[in-house]
């Protein structure tokens, strides 16, 4: 890379002892992952094999209700199902076909593993075959786990991308794929950046529409945009693929060490790389600064929640002046979050896995500017006086990529600026104590 | 197996959950897999509580299934009695937990921890949130509540509250307000700002007032039946049964107190000339029962609109809310199929919702007015402000809230006099509510004006009566607010009439037909 980018530093955390816990995990489950990936994948559906709570996480999760109606919903398990598991599949295949004859538009179809389906064993790779073979070729049918005791929050996409890499068809092309479900507007963006480099043909995974889907091989070489699919990554590796590993693209470094990895595999030029990240990189740097201000000196803890906390703990410790006290991340894998942890100087602790009391007693006594945390513990903590990021808005909201990089900054930087801004107390003497 | 999108409830233990978080003193330990604790956030950020429900999940995963599912609860329940100190605990089990039948309660009871340990059983598969909390508060009074003398000085027990409900927190001090002016005192509050000694006291009371029978009923019984206290019956929404309320409260407590009415402007607010253009507006109500019933009766009564509609979503309200719509000439719905409520809803055309927040999406979808007077609940329904839906004050909120999503009065004319109105037009919607124009109808607008006048161009729901174009045109020309009524009907006229097409004619004949 270029003179721009600070060396890394002497000694990362790559090496760093990791504290892991049991306990009380405070993670949303994989089926969260919907929620995304049905505004992403255009033409599927996703239908949960679960409870009421189930369907009770995902109305909760989506918070505003997307409404029309939305390409996901829940075949409730009821009394009768638990009793015969024929049945119940019959149950499933009626619900299904009533499903897909009053929704044309639907052309694949994720049969989605709770943690009811899969404690009564309700086999749905199963069902998933003997659907395909009914609604072949109109509709294909997937199966895949998004349950909570199988998964954790974004395993859920990790999970569904997993499950499409084995039927998609075989391919020698010299191809890219990039693989994780990204808005469209950064999706396109990064194609740009690409082309204008020459590389090509560029394939992405999960492919808007069933019909845009790519070819793999053993000359397939793959990039990962998202932290968390490390299953995806082995389906792919067990396909023939190879992993082109590299820090992930968030931030200017982060995006510039991502493109660099992508282009030193398609032998670009220096000075063609050079050229075309130019302008975005300064354009990054300067929106990055703005929020930076705030941030630069200021502490943050990070709560696990989606795998992202490794990548944005690089990004505020090295672009924002930011010092992480403590880095918890659901699952740790070396294999994709080594280059990020190579990068992030040593000093926070890193944690693996949770048990949210003790950590929420660390947390309490290190009393960090900034807690990145789920939304279950973000009030209360702001309650005990602390200013809190609550983190799925970081899965939520289009961050990755050069263009992003001042928002991502951003959203870590207006908790911070909302607490200097807001201003309940008096001037009147009288009221001192109170203002105290 | 049934297919869902949304949900009016959520699972039983989410109601176990609103009851102990509601309290003080008392701690939940859960058995559920991780992904479970999403429930964390209805309180957290729904409601913007600034504590964590006290809540303790096992968080058991697939790897923990084979070996000691039932150790890891024991050790959640410890490390929860050791944390938190409650002065009590429940135990129970979510859907997937039910499943493995480790069986929380037993486990709980051979721990032997010094403090009262109640077992839940809640059917997940079965039942839902509203049975939860019922249920939950039941048990609790069962296992902590003991026979007392009752207090000197005439007292009452408030009962149904809970974390989460709808408006609870300011309908319990309206309606503590209004006994405390009637001179009587409340002994405990329950479940919601109780805690598990409060609940021991609860037999004091001389009788109890039952504000939210979805949560309390199977506790108020209780209580009549172990300690001889009457409860009321009626739910003190809107001012004539607010009015019934206190004569129901004198009857269990002998208070003559006078009260004072000077804060209650609903009912002048209502007679006032501004709001005759309420008057027969046709309105489609669904939500809880209590709250159906209640909205009901204000609608008609004292608002002056007609009930074109209703139903409610938890089945226990079936037969009471049938029996209720075959009074007001209504066939009722009930349902938790949110489709069905849209599809009946679209159907009837009413010029408002008085719903949940499902309705209010329906509401946006359709292009009609929906105000809020029901659980399931969103952040909105959580304002800072002091806004009972209960008591006098209650009811002057319900006349605000139910007229603020309608077109001003005066501006109705003025919407009909200057229809084409750069500004001040029909896309624009209410002036009073910024960017919220209505979805155009479903009508296919740009082809119309090519098409000789007498082709038709739509059928209605039915596909028996055509609208020719000429009379699509002239619907066009009548304001939003008022157009899916005047459509409605149109075409129920055409079809009394025996006619298969609507014209310019068939419109104004129907408009005569209708007048009132």
């Amino acid at each position: 890379m270029n003179d721009l980018t600070p060396p890394p530093p002497a000694l990362g955390c790559r090496t760093s002892p990791i504290l892991k816990q049991r306990g009380q995990r405070e993670v949303f489950c994989g089926l969260t992952g919907i929620i995304w990936l049905h505004r992403k994948i255009q033409d599927a559906f996703f239908l949960v094999v679960g409870s009421r709570t189930c369907a009770h996480l995902l109305q909760s999760a989506a918070g505003v209700m997307i409404f029309a109606e939305p390409r996901f919903g829940t075949a409730i398990l009821e009394e009768s199902d638990l009793a015969g598991l024929n049945d119940a599949h019959k149950e499933l295949d009626r619900e299904v076909a009533r499903l897909l004859s009053r929704r044309p538009d639907i052309r694949q179809l994720f049969l989605v593993g709770s943690c009811p389906s899969e404690v009564i064993k309700l086999d749905l790779s199963r069902a998933a075959e003997r659907l395909t073979k009914e609604f072949a070729p109109k509709v294909r049918v997937l199966e895949y786990s998004g349950s909570g005791i199988e998964t954790t929050f974004t395993q859920g996409e990790d999970a569904c991308l997993a499950s499409m890499v084995p039927v998609l068809p075989a391919s020698d092309a010299r191809e890219l794929l990039v693989v994780g479900a990204l808005p469209d507007v950064v999706e396109d963006q990064m194609l740009g950046l690409l082309d204008a480099m020459g590389i090509g043909p560029v394939r992405v995974l999960p492919a808007r529409n069933i019909d845009d889907e790519m070819g793999i091989g053993s000359n397939t070489v793959f990039a990962l945009t998202q932290p968390f699919l490390s299953d995806t990554h082995a389906a792919l590796e067990r396909r023939g693929a190879r992993h082109i590993a590299a820090p992930f693209p968030l931030g200017e470094e982060g995006t510039t060490a991502w493109l660099a990895a992508v282009a030193e595999e398609f032998g670009v030029d220096r000075a063609l790389f050079d050229q075309v990240t130019e302008a975005p990189r300064r354009r990054a740097r300067q929106a990055v600064a703005a929020a930076a201000e705030t941030l630069t000196g200021k502490t943050v803890f990070f709560f696990p929640d989606s795998q992202l906390e490794i990548p944005l703990a690089r990004f505020l410790a090295r672009e924002c002046g930011m010092t992480p006290l403590e880095v918890g991340s659901p699952y740790i894998h070396d294999a994709l979050h080594g280059p990020d942890l190579d990068l992030l100087p040593e000093g926070p602790q890193i944690s693996e896995g949770q048990d949210v009391d003790l950590q929420l007693e660390r947390c309490r006594e290190l009393r960090p500017d900034l807690t990145v945390c789920g939304l279950g513990l973000a009030n209360p903590l702001e309650a005990e006086g602390l200013s809190t990021k609550w983190a799925i808005e970081l899965v939520f909201t289009p961050v990755h990529f050069y263009e992003q990089a001042g928002d991502l900054a951003a959203l870590f930087a207006r908790p911070l600026r909302r607490k200097g801004i807001l201003n309940h107390g008096t001037s009147d003497p009288l009221f001192a104590e109170a203002r105290a | 197996m049934k297919l869902t999108v949304w949900t009016y409830e959520g699972p039983p233990h989410v109601g176990a959950m609103r009851v102990a978080t509601g309290m003080k003193g008392l701690h939940y330990v859960l058995h559920a897999p991780q992904g479970d604790t999403y429930a964390d956030l209805l309180f957290t950020m729904i409601e913007r509580r600034d504590h964590r429900p006290p809540v303790t999940y096992t968080t058991f995963q697939a790897r923990d299934l084979g070996s000691d599912t039932a150790g890891l609860f024991k050790k959640a329940c410890q490390d929860a009695f050791d944390r938190f100190q409650p002065e009590a605990i429940i135990v129970g089990a979510s859907c997937t937990a039910e499943l493995i039948q480790d069986d929380p309660a037993g486990l709980a009871e051979t721990m032997g921890l010094p403090i009262p340990v109640i077992p839940l059983e809640l059917p997940s598969y079965q039942r839902k949130e509203n049975f939860g909390a019922d249920e939950t508060f039941l048990q609790i009074v069962r296992h902590l509540a003991e026979p007392m003398e009752k207090t000197a000085r005439v007292s009452c027990n408030i009962i149904g509250p809970t974390a989460l409900g709808f408006r609870h927190r300011d309908d319990v001090q309206e309606i503590t307000n209004l006994l405390y002016e009637m001179g009587i005192e409340v002994n405990v509050t329950a479940p919601m700002g109780s805690t598990p000694s409060d609940i021991a006291k609860m037999g004091q009371a001389h009788f109890n007032v039952l504000l939210y029978p979805e949560t309390g009923e199977s506790a108020a019984r209780y209580c009549e039946k172990t300690f001889g206290q009457p409860y009321t019956k009626v739910v003190p929404i809107g001012v004539g049964a607010t009015n019934d309320f206190i004569a129901e409260v004198r009857k269990l407590s002998g208070s003559t107190s006078t009260i004072d009415m000077q804060q209650s402007r609903q009912q002048w607010w209502s007679r006032s000339v501004d709001s005759t253009y309420l008057t027969g507006k046709r309105v489609f109500i669904f939500g809880d029962g209590t709250h159906v019933a209640a909205a009901a009766r204000f609608a008609r009564d004292e608002m002056g609109f007609e009930v074109a509609g209703m139903g409610c979503y938890n089945r226990e309200y079936a037969r009471p809310i049938r029996a209720l719509a075959k009074e007001y000439g209504l066939e009722a719905l009930i349902t938790d199929d949110y489709l069905e409520v849209e599809a009946a809803i679209e159907e009837l055309q009413p010029e408002m919702i008085l719903g949940t927040q499902m309705e209010r999406h329906i509401g946006k979808r359709l292009g009609i007015p929906c105000a809020v007077i029901s659980a399931p609940v969103h952040v909105q329904d959580f304002p800072a402000r002091y806004s009972p839906q209960m008591g006098f004050e209650g009811a002057n909120v319900l006349f605000d809230t139910w007229v603020h999503p309608l077109v001003m009065g005066l501006e109705e004319h003025l919407l009909h006099m200057f229809r084409e109105d750069f500004e001040f037009n029909d896309e624009a919607g209410a002036s009073h509510h910024g960017g919220h124009a209505p979805k155009p109808m479903t009508t296919p607008t740009e082809t119309t004006t090519e098409q000789a006048v007498e082709e038709p161009v739509t059928t209605d729901a039915s596909g028996n009566v055509v609208w020719l174009a000429d009379a699509e045109k002239e619907l066009k020309k009548i304001p939003f607010f008022v157009r899916g009524k005047a459509r409605r009907n149109t075409e129920n006229y055409a079809a009394e009439k025996g006619l298969g097409q609507i014209s310019i004619d068939t419109l104004y004949d129907a408009k005569a037909h209708y007048a009132r």
